[in-house]
């Protein structure tokens, strides 16, 4: 049994019942959930090493054979994603001890932060289409309560939307699923696809497939299904948009991915075919949304969706080169957006809001601040050489080379916007004047907070590192990207041989 | 039997659905609710209904004996209802939360508490 496939779900499980544990002993809680953020991390590394010398890895849990008991499956896409949301969870877990006031902490914030890691790890690792619809729910539960703790008035206002809206999509995925297991007799994903891939008869899946498509296009924030989310990501503390924006919709990205690649693919001129047009709706709608935003976070909530169209476009187009990109494109954009979230939170620290219209000078005061804003800012509208620029890229060449014209037309236009919404925020935040300063006043310069500092850092860092040399993940893409398209090693490392 | 509870699903998302849309926070919890029951009955019938034995190899003998229920969709339903259970929980506390610092069960008036 291979210990670094349930490492990544048994770590974020142990630190959050050690957190419960420790109640209100508040400055031993800050340790441990820095301390199980490092070990996820770690975990990480270890699987996507693992997963990347041995091929894809499967674990029967309770030693049931393959399509009865619950799988636990790692391919190189779940690794990556496993390695990037431990990435993310130290650096959020390391920013949320400066961010987190101390009421929330003594009401088990950390403990939910880690619940929150482990759903999300655990839907990147099961190997079972039901029990990914628990592992969307643990991270649900986590994320309601983190939503709301604290029960400020504006949060209680998104709370509802949220979880209404999710609460809508869970259902539809559990009605789904029981219409699947109905027509199929199984849910294990490796089964499904063995069953469905010879069947030919598309027409009695896609019921499922399209029910499927909206349930994980909610959680995503597929066009015209996003509305609950720059309703609702701007309301909490920094540190908890910043996980949600980094993570929670790429989860229904990756579930999308999955699930048309390795279950819906009989019919792929029709189910694809809506993915991209939802995909190039996506991108227009959440770039024009954020262009008549004026406040920071809802400038980067509205571009979240845009986004996303970017990642399902990619997996639309369905050639290995596409699917690459598009798991390049998970990856870059998970840690530039919490980045940017970030980066938000430290404006607000400083400056008391982060209303564009009521803040400025940032540049003049923090240049330093300004530099590490710049890095993720322009590698979100595409600017080489920073990560961005490699992701739009190898979308945009794999586009040309099936002749999809229209939808990179779209894809480009959307990267100027995104430009445009950047340089918004960094004409208004961090180059006009505060226009709260009159002349006889001299400002005040606060200093930043290490810990706030530090994870923003960090993340500029890996954005840099991935600009500079991204060809050693394009390489581990590419292979993804092999793996999702040549279902047979997935299903032979599930069902066996 | 399968016709029947068609129609009883039916009627329950509709029913759900017309609550979700109403503008009180009760209601919309009730109509979560009605939705999660149709789900779970949705499942069950997909799944085939069966009035025969119960999946268990009888003493002596080496294989099911059929016709049989199949197991699975009772764990799933059974899942899924623990989990909607404690989901409603929270919601309806949220709610109350809601409640209590907005001063309104009227889901319109929500879009003021957010700016």
């Amino acid at each position: 049994m291979n210990i670094w496939l349930i490492a990544p779900i048994l770590i974020p499980l142990a630190t959050a019942i050690v957190l419960l544990l420790c109640g209100s002993r508040i400055a031993i809680q800050r340790v441990i959930s820095v301390v199980g953020a490092l070990a996820l991390l770690v975990a990480g590394v270890f699987l996507l090493s693992e997963v990347w010398q041995h091929g894809v890895q499967a674990v029967q849990i309770g030693n049931w054979a393959a399509p009865f008991g619950i799988t636990i499956v790692a391919d190189l896409l779940s690794a990556i994603m496993i390695l990037v949301t431990g990435f993310v969870g130290v650096s959020v877990a390391l920013y949320a001890l400066a961010n987190i006031d101390g009421r929330r902490e003594k009401f088990g914030f950390y403990a939910f932060y880690h619940f929150l890691l482990m759903g999300v790890c655990g839907a990147f690792l099961t190997g079972d289409l039901f029990n990914l619809y628990v592992w969307f729910e643990v991270m649900l539960m986590a994320s309601f309560v983190l939503l709301a703790l604290g029960g400020e008035r504006a949060q209680m206002g998104g709370a509802v939307k949220y979880v209404t809206l999710n609460l809508l999509s869970s259902l539809l995925f559990l009605m789904a699923i029981g219409i699947l297991y109905g027509k199929v007799g199984t849910l294990n994903m490796a089964d499904l696809a063995v069953k469905l891939g010879d069947t030919g008869q598309s027409d009695l899946v896609m019921t499922s497939a399209m029910m499927l498509l909206i349930a994980f296009g909610i959680k995503a924030g597929l066009f015209p299904l996003f509305f609950w989310l720059p309703a609702s990501y701007h309301t909490p503390p920094i540190a908890v948009s910043a996980v949600f924006a980094g993570l929670l919709t790429k989860v229904g990205v990756y579930a999308l991915i999955r699930v048309f690649t390795l279950i819906f693919t009989q019919d792929v001129g029709y189910t694809h075919t809506i993915i991209l047009v939802l995909s190039g709706f996506t991108m227009v709608t959440g770039v024009l949304g954020a262009a008549a935003q004026f406040e920071i976070r809802r400038i980067l909530s509205f571009h979240i969706i845009s986004q996303i169209g970017y990642m399902t476009m990619g997996l639309a187009l369905l050639t290995p080169a596409a699917l690459a990109a598009s798991v390049f494109y998970l990856f870059h954009h998970i840690i530039v957006k919490t980045n940017l979230f970030l980066i938000g939170g430290v404006v607000e620290h400083l400056k008391g809001s982060s209303q564009l219209k009521k803040i400025g000078s940032l540049y003049r005061d923090y240049p330093l601040l300004a530099f590490l804003f710049l890095i993720p800012a322009l590698s979100l509208g595409g600017i080489p050489p920073l990560s961005g620029f490699f992701a739009k890229f190898a979308l945009v060449k794999a586009g040309l080379a099936i002749e999809e014209f229209a939808i990179i037309a779209v894809a480009l236009a959307v990267g100027i916007l995104t430009l445009y919404s950047m340089t918004k925020i960094w004409a208004e935040a961090f180059w006009k004047t505060d226009p709260s300063e009159t002349r006889q006043t001299t400002p005040v310069i606060k200093p930043i907070p290490v810990l706030l500092l530090l994870p923003v850092v960090l993340m500029a860092t890996a954005t840099v590192l991935i600009g500079l040399s991204p060809h050693p993940l394009f390489e581990i893409t590419l292979e993804a990207a092999d793996q999702l398209l040549n279902k047979t090693a997935y299903i032979e490392a599930v069902l066996g041989k | 039997m399968e016709t029947i509870l068609a129609f009883v699903i039916g009627g329950l998302v509709a029913m759900g659905i017309y609550m979700v849309l109403r503008r009180s926070i009760v209601k919309l919890i009730f109509g979560l609710l009605l939705l999660g029951q149709a789900a779970n009955l949705l499942i069950f019938t997909a799944a085939g209904l069966t009035r025969a034995n119960a999946p268990l190899i009888k003493e002596g003998t080496e294989a099911l004996q059929t016709p049989y229920a199949d197991p699975l969709p009772q764990a799933l339903v059974l899942t899924a209802i623990v989990i909607s259970f404690g989901v409603l929980a929270f919601a309806m506390v949220l709610m109350h939360r809601a409640y209590e610092t907005i001063h309104t069960d009227d889901l319109d008036e929500l879009k003021g508490a957010v700016q």
